[in-house]
């Protein structure tokens, strides 16, 4: 039976760990996002599962704790928000070169620079494209519910563990902020040390007699040897975005024109939609879950059905490239986002639709 | 009781030549051989084989490891 | 005359490499301290049985290959990361020996954060620091512990403290925190060093089974080619010049 509760969403985040049987949470203050780890250390939960939670001096401290306890085969998360993530780029560049599993929460602030502290979705590239050097992708969910934030958290382990790449939530300051329902899952037991040894036999937790040593890398000096890493992370970027696509679509059947948008921007857009809709405007949403893997073929298979795509982001138009390339120029493609911080009405775009999709 | 004898065997393949055996050794056993090994390195070697007293010295300075040190146990006196 | 191959016999065996060392031979240069102190840590984690119980986390830097030399579970950590993913592996794994391998760019510049603060917090780690006043694997760069004067890549006329800071004595700043219980500063220059920097490692692991804090050795090392010296002159060079600036001893021991 899931218990019902009323959380904000970093809230939230904070219990789904606990419950789902995470093993570690490393973090550090950043608003709209220090709630998490408040939450955590209210909690207490290493009385309770043992789960370790500590505060670290720095974001690239955190991400490199996480570093340390993904290698050591265990449910590891951190979470921060825009500045704080762009300083852990370097510890996930090297996460992911060295297959390793955890869960990074990035609650959007705007930006550029130290920016503000409303929501955003423009670190979107950042997280999608990847915001660290060499070739890598993160799995990057995006919850638009307090209870897709709870949700995802054993979403992006499974799938953090599935495929030994490390998981992104994208959230922003509106879900991270606001209180709504949301339903929790029984405590699931962290696992034991058999488990990990069963479940992840690359996990650096002390050379016995019967194996090689495991050694927890991303360098590999000889070019060759570089290369055939490369290779293997792009086969198992290929294999995700073959089978983990996730989306969400409303009203879409019957429609002439789409909104694409994720997040609360997602939210807002339904709204959007459904003003639409009174007005005899036929405009259906599709909502991204998974941004990576996008779903280029999902949307792209709209073009014979609709005359026009209007992404709705917050930011100065990032997703609507993926958008665009989804649709291959089949049909017309506009973005309309505030940006810095500020949320648009879902009359805006409401108004956008029609100014840039429908009139235009 | 007689000195005690001592001997190193050196992994010739393995040493660089850095000499820092040769100025640990206590009584003056070690010199760098002439002839060069595999890379070109003038390995390390008993140039006064009589003089080893089995100290350890050189194996313990040794960045490579590549020194094994045997002891003869001193005979009761015969 | 005793023919060597009476004494060249099993019985007769005093020493030899540690079997916790692999048979990779080693990229460091001819006479470098790092293969000292591979020994040395190969020799206590054989000698303490914990092979299967020990966690190294090698860093950016010469010893960025450690793992290829010392038989054990090892992470590689981004430069100067080394005590955030000890921490993390310590505090998610109380049960293992975790110590860090890092050189003095990787400890004392890039990385000074992440030392300072996992020694204040006491971290139940032992790191092993290597100073030798350069950046060995990058070519022979200025490094935090660059002595005044010493000539390196970055600083090809000696430094100067007006342009170039002074050279830090990190190992001092880090036994005045109460997080760290055994700081000590040793060399393995000479066999009697050796022994002494043996010693001060067992303690340090040793350490972890007291869960007192955070254990440091430094080793003050010598770089041959970063020097531009041979090994045996640069042991000389260390000494004359190294151990005046950063004086070997115990600076903690509680």
């Amino acid at each position: 039976m899931r218990e019902l509760k009323l959380m904000k969403g970093n809230e939230a985040i904070a219990e789904a760990a606990i419950r789902y049987g995470v093993d570690g949470y490393f973090g550090y203050p950043i608003t709209p996002q220090s709630e998490v780890m408040e939450t955590l250390m209210a909690m207490r939960p290493w009385e309770t599962t043992g789960m370790v939670v500590l505060q670290a001096e720095s974001e690239v401290a955190s991400i490199n704790m996480l570093y340390g306890g993904a290698g050591s085969g265990k449910r590891v998360m951190t979470s921060s928000s825009s500045p704080g993530i762009s300083l852990m780029q370097e510890g996930i560049s090297y996460i992911a070169g060295a297959e390793l599993p955890c869960v990074i929460v990035n609650v959007v602030r705007g930006g550029p620079g130290l920016g503000t502290i409303q929501p955003s979705q423009s670190d979107y590239f950042q997280a999608v494209k990847g915001g660290g050097h060499g070739d890598y992708k993160l799995i990057v969910l995006a919850p638009s519910s307090v209870q897709e934030m709870v949700d995802f958290v054993g979403l992006a382990f499974d799938l953090a563990f599935k495929y030994r790449n490390p998981a992104m939530i994208l959230s922003d300051g509106v879900i991270g902020q606001m209180m709504e329902k949301v339903e929790f899952d029984e405590y699931k037991p962290r696992w034991t040390r058999e488990e990990i040894i069963a479940k992840n036999p690359w996990a650096a937790t002390g050379k016995p007699p019967t194996r090689e040593r495991n050694i927890i890398t991303s360098l590999h000096l000889q070019a060759v040897d570089q290369e055939k890493q490369n290779i293997k992370l792009q086969a198992k970027y290929k294999e995700i975005q073959e089978k983990e696509v996730r989306y969400e679509t409303y009203l879409c059947d019957d429609a002439e024109y789409l909104i694409v948008a994720f997040g609360s921007s997602a939210r807002i857009s339904k709204k959007s939609v459904e003003i639409a809709r009174e007005k005899g405007i036929k405009v259906g949403l599709l909502r991204p879950i998974t941004l990576f893997p996008f779903p280029y073929k999902e949307i792209g298979a709209y073009t014979d059905q609709v005359k026009g795509i209007l992404t709705v982001e917050m930011n100065a138009g990032q997703m609507v490239e993926d958008v665009r390339l989804a649709v291959e120029g089949k049909v017309k493609v506009e973005h309309y986002g505030r940006m810095g911080g500020m949320i648009s009405s879902p009359d805006e775009v409401e108004n956008a639709l029609e100014e840039l999709i429908i009139g235009g | 009781m007689g000195k005690v004898r001592g001997a190193i065997v050196v992994d010739t393949e393995r040493c660089k030549g850095c000499g820092l055996c040769v100025v640990a050794c206590p009584t003056d056993t070690i010199v760098l051989a002439d002839e060069v090994n595999g890379k070109g390195y003038h390995y390390a070697k008993m140039g006064n084989p009589e003089a080893c007293n089995g100290c350890t010295n050189c194996a313990m300075v040794c960045p490579d490891s590549c020194i094994t040190v045997y002891r003869l146990k001193p005979e009761k006196s015969k | 005359m005793i023919d060597i191959k009476d004494i060249v016999k099993p019985e007769n065996l005093v020493f030899k490499k540690s079997r916790v060392l692999t048979d990779n031979p080693m990229h460091y240069c001819p006479g470098c301290s790092h293969g000292v102190v591979h020994n040395l840590i190969a020799e206590i984690i054989e000698e303490m049985d914990i092979q299967d119980n020990v966690i190294g986390v090698a860093p950016v830097g010469c010893s960025v290959l450690a793992y290829n030399y010392i038989d054990i579970d090892w992470h590689e950590a981004a430069h100067g990361r080394a005590p955030a993913l000890a921490t993390g592996i310590k505090r998610l794994m109380p049960e293992k020996f975790v110590f860090t391998y890092q050189g003095d760019g990787d400890l004392a510049a890039i990385g000074t954060a992440e030392t300072i603060h996992a020694c204040n917090r006491g971290e139940n780690i032992t790191i092993v620091f290597i100073n030798n006043g350069i950046y060995g694997m990058t070519g022979g760069q200025m490094a935090p512990t660059t002595l005044e004067g010493m000539v390196a890549s970055t600083c090809p006329s000696g430094r100067e403290h007006a342009r170039d800071g002074y050279p830090i004595k990190i190992t001092e700043l880090l036994a005045q925190l109460p997080g760290t219980c055994y700081v000590t500063r040793q060399a393995v220059h000479t066999a009697g060093s050796v022994r002494k920097t043996k010693k001060a490692l067992r303690k340090a692991f040793e350490n972890q089974t007291r869960n007192r804090g955070t254990s440091i050795v430094e080793v003050v090392s010598t770089c041959n080619s970063g020097w531009k010296m041979s090994p045996v002159k640069a042991n000389d060079w260390m000494v004359e010049n190294m151990f005046p600036f950063y004086p070997l001893g115990d600076l903690k021991d509680e």
